[in-house]
């Protein structure tokens, strides 16, 4: 039997003595969850009514037509409210969290996506909500800042270590051990310790499980292959886990940033670069120096941006179940920019980086070959951030307008 | 060994003081001095931090003293060095803390080793629990170091003896949530919890997070065997200098009686 938590070597639990019990309850009550139909039925029609749940599978017939080779599907995450597959693993824990009776939620965020999902939950539950942010990350995404706020939460940007996403979830694990008796933490991926990685997944399994009905009924086969982008790996593990006893290829794109041969990259499992290791609160592959100390990640996406990976992905690495690729940051900007302009489409540069590889391969299957795309966010809502990435004159322009006109009043 | 090493200091102290220091903050140098400075001033056991990147349990004041730790340059293999000397110069045992990334990086069996040949007589690793801690264990096992574990307000009778049963040397206890160096209001609960550790083990109970005082100490006599005093000696480094230390130490306990 292979201890609870594991996923081949990787996994576990490494976490404080003080947050033991904490953890005992959460578990109680996912696996509580778990067994209970009525809770997934509850959750179905929540993501029905509030998320624009199921969300479409998109024939991208103009890119296919442009690449002449395999017929191309996207599956739409960008359609959930607050525009991104985060609102399926919030949303859960949320209805996760009022059976636990907990009042209190709180949560790491790197680029705001979590977090402006996390507190849109707690509006529409009740709960107070504290979104922990990386200095550098609350400069860079004042927008969902502005967002969080409105919707009630208390953001606190983080000043220590990186002051980036890991630094924030470092930050969150010190409140909820001062704090665990009313409040509970929404981790917003994959990782951490367990039953973070598979309660996660769970939620998030809503997307493969759509996507495979979708695709049999609209195509009548299977998928040859599946793209998703890689951060810490919940989209990925989300429309993975539709299709893992199925002959289907499934590929994760990491961000390749500046290029693997520069270091400036989150590449965990499409490098050589990561080692294993044990960091918050779970053994994975870690972008580290050889003392075991994290090292500084780089991305044009923010949401790709951390050191460590889901422990579940690394065991489908190991096994050979999922292949990894990279993506740089040159060639996400001209796969969201292909991507806009033959389909009117906008996905989030972290989710254009699952559409560079799949413009790769799909020259090189048949037409009778179908591939899936996760958009798993949309980009249009990040308007700062992918202005920048194209760096639009026009739009800088309207920025230092914009400040001017501030500064006058 | 070390439960022994301490019980025999209780028959000149009722309660004895462990204190804590990140290596390498603000310097090794300096790091050296407050060691130095803690055992004139009469300390009976300490922790030497090898600082880390991601450490979790530990509040604002040990997390900042850890960033610029590593900022200056620290690195394993000097705060190893460190802890040698220390080992070899001054007549009290030494305890390594750390997560466990830096003991899994090295190679646990290799980490261990290297503790026992540089003196050292035991570690705390706060984010290994015992559920996690096969190769771990039987590393200090095999190199006859103590593992010290932790208990918390939180833990089980049924855990704190399962937890218990696998340490060595002294019982790290918890006084209450949160991370290091926060207020903590001793109370009623915290005798009602030292008498329920008190009853998993023999072994001796140190009481950390939040000691911070003379009261503080007072308060433990009799209720604990070793006040931890963590984050306060580096609040005090920082505020006072090197040489604030002494005193500080001092001031805890009244005067060893000639």
């Amino acid at each position: 039997m292979p201890e609870p938590g594991y996923y081949g070597q990787f996994g576990g639990s490494f976490i404080p003595e003080i947050l033991v019990a904490t953890f005992e309850e959460l578990v109680q009550a996912f696996e509580q969850a778990k067994a209970d139909p009525e809770f997934w039925n509850t959750y179905l029609k929540l993501m029905g009514s509030y998320s624009c749940r199921p969300t479409p599978l998109t024939y991208a017939e103009n890119l296919t037509r442009h690449f002449g080779g395999a017929r191309i599907y996207i599956k739409r995450e960008d359609l959930n409210h607050t525009g991104a597959h985060k609102a399926n693993n919030v949303m859960g824990q949320g209805l996760l969290v009022k059976r636990m009776g907990k009042g209190r939620v709180i949560a790491e965020t790197g680029a705001g996506q979590h977090g402006v999902a996390t507190a849109t939950m707690a509006a529409k539950f009740g709960f107070d909500c504290t979104i922990y942010m990386g200095e550098i990350d609350v400069q860079r995404q004042r927008p969902n800042v502005f967002w969080m706020e409105r919707l009630g939460a208390t953001v606190i940007p983080v000043t220590e270590g990186t002051r980036t996403l890991k630094d924030a979830i470092n930050e969150a694990f010190r409140d909820w051990v001062s704090a665990m008796d009313d409040t509970h933490y929404v981790l917003g991926t994959a990782c951490g310790p367990h039953p973070f990685p598979e309660m996660v997944t769970w939620f998030q399994s809503i997307i493969g499980l759509e996507a495979r009905r979708q695709v049999l009924e609209e195509t009548g086969q299977l998928p040859a292959r599946i793209y998703a982008c890689v951060g810490g790996g919940s989209n990925a593990m989300g429309i993975f886990s539709g299709f893992l006893d199925d002959d289907v290829e499934l590929v994760g794109v990491e961000a390749g940033g500046r290029g693997l041969e520069t270091g400036a990259h989150a590449a965990r499992l499409a490098s050589s670069d990561a080692s294993l290791g044990v960091a918050q609160g779970y053994k994975t592959f870690f972008l580290q120096d050889d003392d075991g100390q994290m090292k500084e990640t780089h991305s044009v996406a923010a949401g790709l941006d951390y050191v460590g990976v889901s422990p579940i992905l690394s065991h489908l690495k190991e096994t050979g179940r999922v292949r990894f690729s990279a993506a740089t940051d040159t060639e996400v900007v001209d796969a969201l920019s292909l991507t806009i302009r033959k389909e009117g489409l906008i996905p989030a540069l972290e989710s254009a980086h699952g559409f560079v590889q799949a413009f790769k391969e799909a020259p090189t299957l048949s037409h009778d070959d179908v591939i899936i795309i996760n958009q798993s966010g949309r980009g249009d809502k990040d308007i700062f951030t992918v202005a920048d990435a194209f760096e639009d004159p026009g739009w800088k322009q309207f920025i230092r307008d914009k400040a001017k006109e501030y500064d006058a009043r | 060994m070390l439960a022994e090493t301490l019980r025999a200091k209780q028959r000149e102290r009722e309660i004895l003081l462990m204190t804590h220091i990140v290596m390498g903050y603000p310097s090794f140098d300096d790091s050296l001095r407050v060691v130095e400075a803690m055992v004139e001033a009469g300390v009976e056991i300490m922790e030497l931090q090898i600082p880390f990147s991601e450490p979790i349990a530990d509040g604002p004041v040990i997390l900042h003293a850890n960033q610029r730790s590593l900022q200056a340059g620290s690195s394993v293999e000097r705060c190893l060095a460190f802890g040698e000397e220390v080992a070899k110069r001054f007549d009290i045992p030494f305890l390594l803390m750390s997560y466990y990334n830096i003991l899994f990086k090295y190679g646990v069996d290799a980490f261990a080793k290297r503790m026992a040949e540089a003196g050292l007589v035991g570690a705390i690793v706060p984010d290994l629990p015992p559920e996690e801690a096969d190769e771990y264990l039987a590393a200090m096992a095999a190199h006859d170091l103590a593992p010290v574990f932790i208990l918390s307000p939180s833990t089980t009778d049924e855990r704190m003896a399962r937890i218990t049963r696998v340490t060595k040397g002294l019982v790290y206890c918890v006084a209450r949530k949160g991370v290091t160096g926060q207020d903590t209001s001793f109370s009623d609960d915290l005798d009602s919890y030292l008498a329920r550790c008190r009853a998993a083990t023999d072994l001796p109970l140190a009481l950390g997070f939040g000691v911070k005082d003379r009261a503080d100490v007072d308060f433990l006599r009799g209720r604990a065997d070793l006040a931890v005093i963590g984050t306060q000696t580096i609040r005090v480094v920082e505020e006072q200098g090197v040489e604030g230390v002494k005193p500080f130490i001092e001031g805890l306990r009244p005067p060893l009686s000639a």
